[in-house]
């Protein structure tokens, strides 16, 4: 499998996997472009925070990425239990957690998500459903298992979607999550962003299969799924099919999103192990621009396009404003919420 | 007052505290049909059903993952280890999620969960299934971590341990699910973090945990009874939170402390003890801290070599007899020196 060129071939028309394909409504449409544009912005704004050194620590952007976060925050229902990795800041905002607290944890700052506490890779908001950023590879898809099991036992009908990339493929949590959400017949979708890199390896060195999570479903008898990650259509419509079959006792999903990671794995990362041409070829299917064309196709206005992208622009300059305004958190913070009373209290 | 084993007393902490909440459930491995393989949770199956009482594949990182994740959804699950040894295969549950993600996201999650595991040596199983990891979880902010020495504390502490807000890890002796005890009728409850004080001295002070706890018992009589020393007896029952009130108060008393423990010597929970005692009463002391540990070897199998690597009651006697130095200044004025 050539990891050089965009794996168009290896993909199925959109849609074709959803069982109630439709039509998306020309509101939808609107609403994942404007998230795209949201999670690209901001996520450009924490690298350009970044080289103002305003932003410590490490930082893993999805940059390119932003159409699996768009088409499933999209289609999840307000309730649902997003999990995410330590590239999830796309994640976290495509739920509606504010930017202000994006940037602000980035920044660690007091109004961040996690007043500081958490970090780049911890993002968190529970009020929108985020139950956490998870840095440890494949450490969040066993947990988002348990979320799924408690909604079965309470009957609730929500659905945890977890999100991780080709590399989680190959951890044992992986394997152990399928087995037992299966087995359960549990409301939990499992989404690959496939990005074509574990880290600094291509995947395709380290799995012995074309599809690291697609082609190990049928070890846990799920269909293979393979969707246009960059196409926020065709994500939008796979995980409305997998989510509802997941709220009707359908049991879980297992959804490789091919894609690609426009920066490196980190900040530390300028990714110089890319045949050359590989990020040319995958920026012609930039999933935001892209999408641009087609609403454009679709004959929407493009002041219309354009006024949205001025109000998320103006959104994330705000956020960054309010972000930077906001002080660092309080020293005696770090001695807070070790334990559920508050304290971090070990001994009488 | 009803007589129980240890193991008995597991499944009947768990009914408890399943009958009264029925957002607690029970998973783990050849758990309910089997009834556990140490038969500690025989007959939750027939009580409370499939939905609550649920075989796992062996996986243990899917049981303590779903675990964490039902626990932060509304759930109050009980998760079992079959053997503590086996941790080592979940340990990023343990060090890494559980433990740290309600500190991480400043409060905006409560991971009210237990984590059962069968600890310890005895069995005559070797390196893999007989350790004593209890200083392992003490190490991790953010976890609790509790080891009971009978069945009426097993009763009481597994009851406060599903109750409580935090994670819990609730380390039984393999080798004392046999023992039996009297266990309280009715609703039995224990606070977490409080050591008890089971017999009284005034010459020495002996802290010890889970299977130790009945063997410093033992050691104590015969210290009484053949050399006039006279000894309190701790069980710590739980490392964290730690009752240090208890343990500084009988050593400043007594002068002098021994700690008795079964998990390998570096690190192990005694040395923390030891070392809070330090600082915090040297001028108590009338004696160096003496801690009486397994050495820091790996557990062997056959039974003559592991019983003489885990403290045994003669060799508690001995090294606290070989250690102390009961001069006339003696607060008991009973013993002497050696």
């Amino acid at each position: 499998m050539s990891t050089t060129s965009p794996p168009q071939a290896a993909i199925r028309p959109s849609g074709e996997t959803a069982a109630n394909p439709g039509v998306i409504s020309g509101g939808a449409r609107l609403a994942l472009y404007r998230l795209l544009v949201a999670l690209r912005y901001t996520e450009k704004r924490a690298y350009d925070l970044f080289l103002q050194n305003l932003i410590k620590g490490t930082s893993h952007l999805a940059l390119g990425q932003e159409a699996v976060a768009a088409g499933f925050g999209l289609a999840m229902e307000q309730g649902d239990y997003t999990f995410c990795t330590y590239r999830g800041h796309h994640h976290t905002l495509a739920r509606g957690a504010p930017m202000r607290g994006v940037l602000g944890e980035l920044m660690g700052r007091q109004c961040g998500l996690l007043g500081g506490k958490g970090g780049s890779m911890h993002l968190t908001s529970v009020e929108h459903g985020v139950m956490g950023s998870y840095a440890i590879v494949g450490g969040h898809l066993p947990i988002a298992v348990g979320a799924a099991w408690s909604a079965q036992y309470r009957g609730t009908r929500q659905v945890a979607v977890a999100f991780f990339g080709d590399g989680t493929t190959n951890i044992g949590a992986f394997h152990e999550s399928l087995n037992l959400a299966a087995t359960w017949k549990l409301p939990v979708v499992f989404v690959c962003e496939n990005n074509l890199y574990m880290e600094y390896t291509p995947i395709h060195m380290v799995t012995p299969v074309d599809n690291p999570a697609a082609d190990r479903a049928s070890a846990y008898g799920l269909p293979s799924i393979i969707v246009d990650g960059n196409d926020a259509d065709a994500v939008y419509l796979v995980a409305l099919a997998a989510l509802k079959r997941a709220r009707e006792g359908g049991g879980p999903s297992l959804i490789e999103c091919k894609t690609y990671r426009h920066s490196g794995h980190s900040r530390a990362d300028p990714a110089k192990y890319r045949p050359p041409g590989e990020l040319e070829a995958w920026m012609e299917r930039d999933p935001v621009p892209m999408y641009r064309q087609r609403l454009l196709g679709l004959g929407i206005a493009e002041q219309e396009i354009a006024a949205i992208e001025r109000e998320e622009l103006s959104n994330v300059d705000r956020a960054t404003e309010e972000a930077k305004a906001s002080p660092p958190p309080e020293l005696k913070s770090a001695f807070t919420d070790v334990w559920a009373d508050g304290s971090a209290g070990w001994r009488n | 007052m009803a007589e129980l084993s240890y193991r008995d007393a597991v499944a009947a902490g768990i009914a408890q505290e399943m009958a009264r909440d029925d957002r607690v459930v029970f998973l783990g491995e050849d758990i309910a049909g089997a009834g556990g393989v140490f038969k500690a949770t025989v007959g939750l199956l027939d009580r409370f059903g499939p939905l609550r009482v649920r075989d796992t594949p062996i996986s243990e990182l899917a049981i303590l993952g779903a675990a964490m994740g039902a626990a932060m959804t509304g759930l109050r699950p009980i998760a079992e280890i079959m053997f503590s040894d086996f941790l080592a295969c979940c340990w990023d549950y343990v060090a890494n999620e559980i433990s740290k993600t309600r500190y991480m996201t400043n409060g905006q999650v409560n991971i009210p969960l237990v984590i059962r595991t069968a600890n310890g040596a005895g069995s005559r199983f070797g390196a893999q299934h007989s350790q004593s990891v209890e200083n392992w979880a003490m190490a991790i902010p953010g976890i609790k971590v509790v080891a009971p020495s009978t069945p009426a504390d097993v009763k009481g502490l597994l009851a406060a341990a599903v109750r409580d807000p935090d994670p819990v890890l609730f380390f039984e002796h393999k080798s004392l699910y046999s023992m039996k005890g009297e266990v309280p009728d009715g609703e039995h409850f224990e606070p977490l973090g409080t050591a008890k004080i089971l017999r009284r001295g005034d010459d020495i002070t002996i802290v010890a945990l889970a299977a130790m706890v009945p063997r410093a018992l033992q050691a104590a009589e015969i210290l009484q009874a053949q050399h006039g020393i006279s000894a309190s007896v701790i069980d710590l029952r739980s490392l964290v939170p730690l009752d240090t009130k208890t343990v500084l108060a009988e050593v400043s008393r007594t002068g002098r402390l021994f700690t008795v423990e079964e998990n390998p010597r570096l690190c192990g929970w005694g040395a923390e003890i030891s070392s809070i005692v330090t600082e915090e009463c040297f001028y108590d002391l009338d004696q160096p801290v003496v801690r009486i540990t397994t050495p820091h070897i790996p557990l062997p199998a056959a039974d003559a070599l592991e019983d003489a690597v885990v403290p045994s009651v003669p060799r508690i006697v001995e090294e606290i007899m070989r250690a102390a130095d009961f001069r006339a200044d003696s607060r008991s004025g009973g013993a002497r020196g050696l």
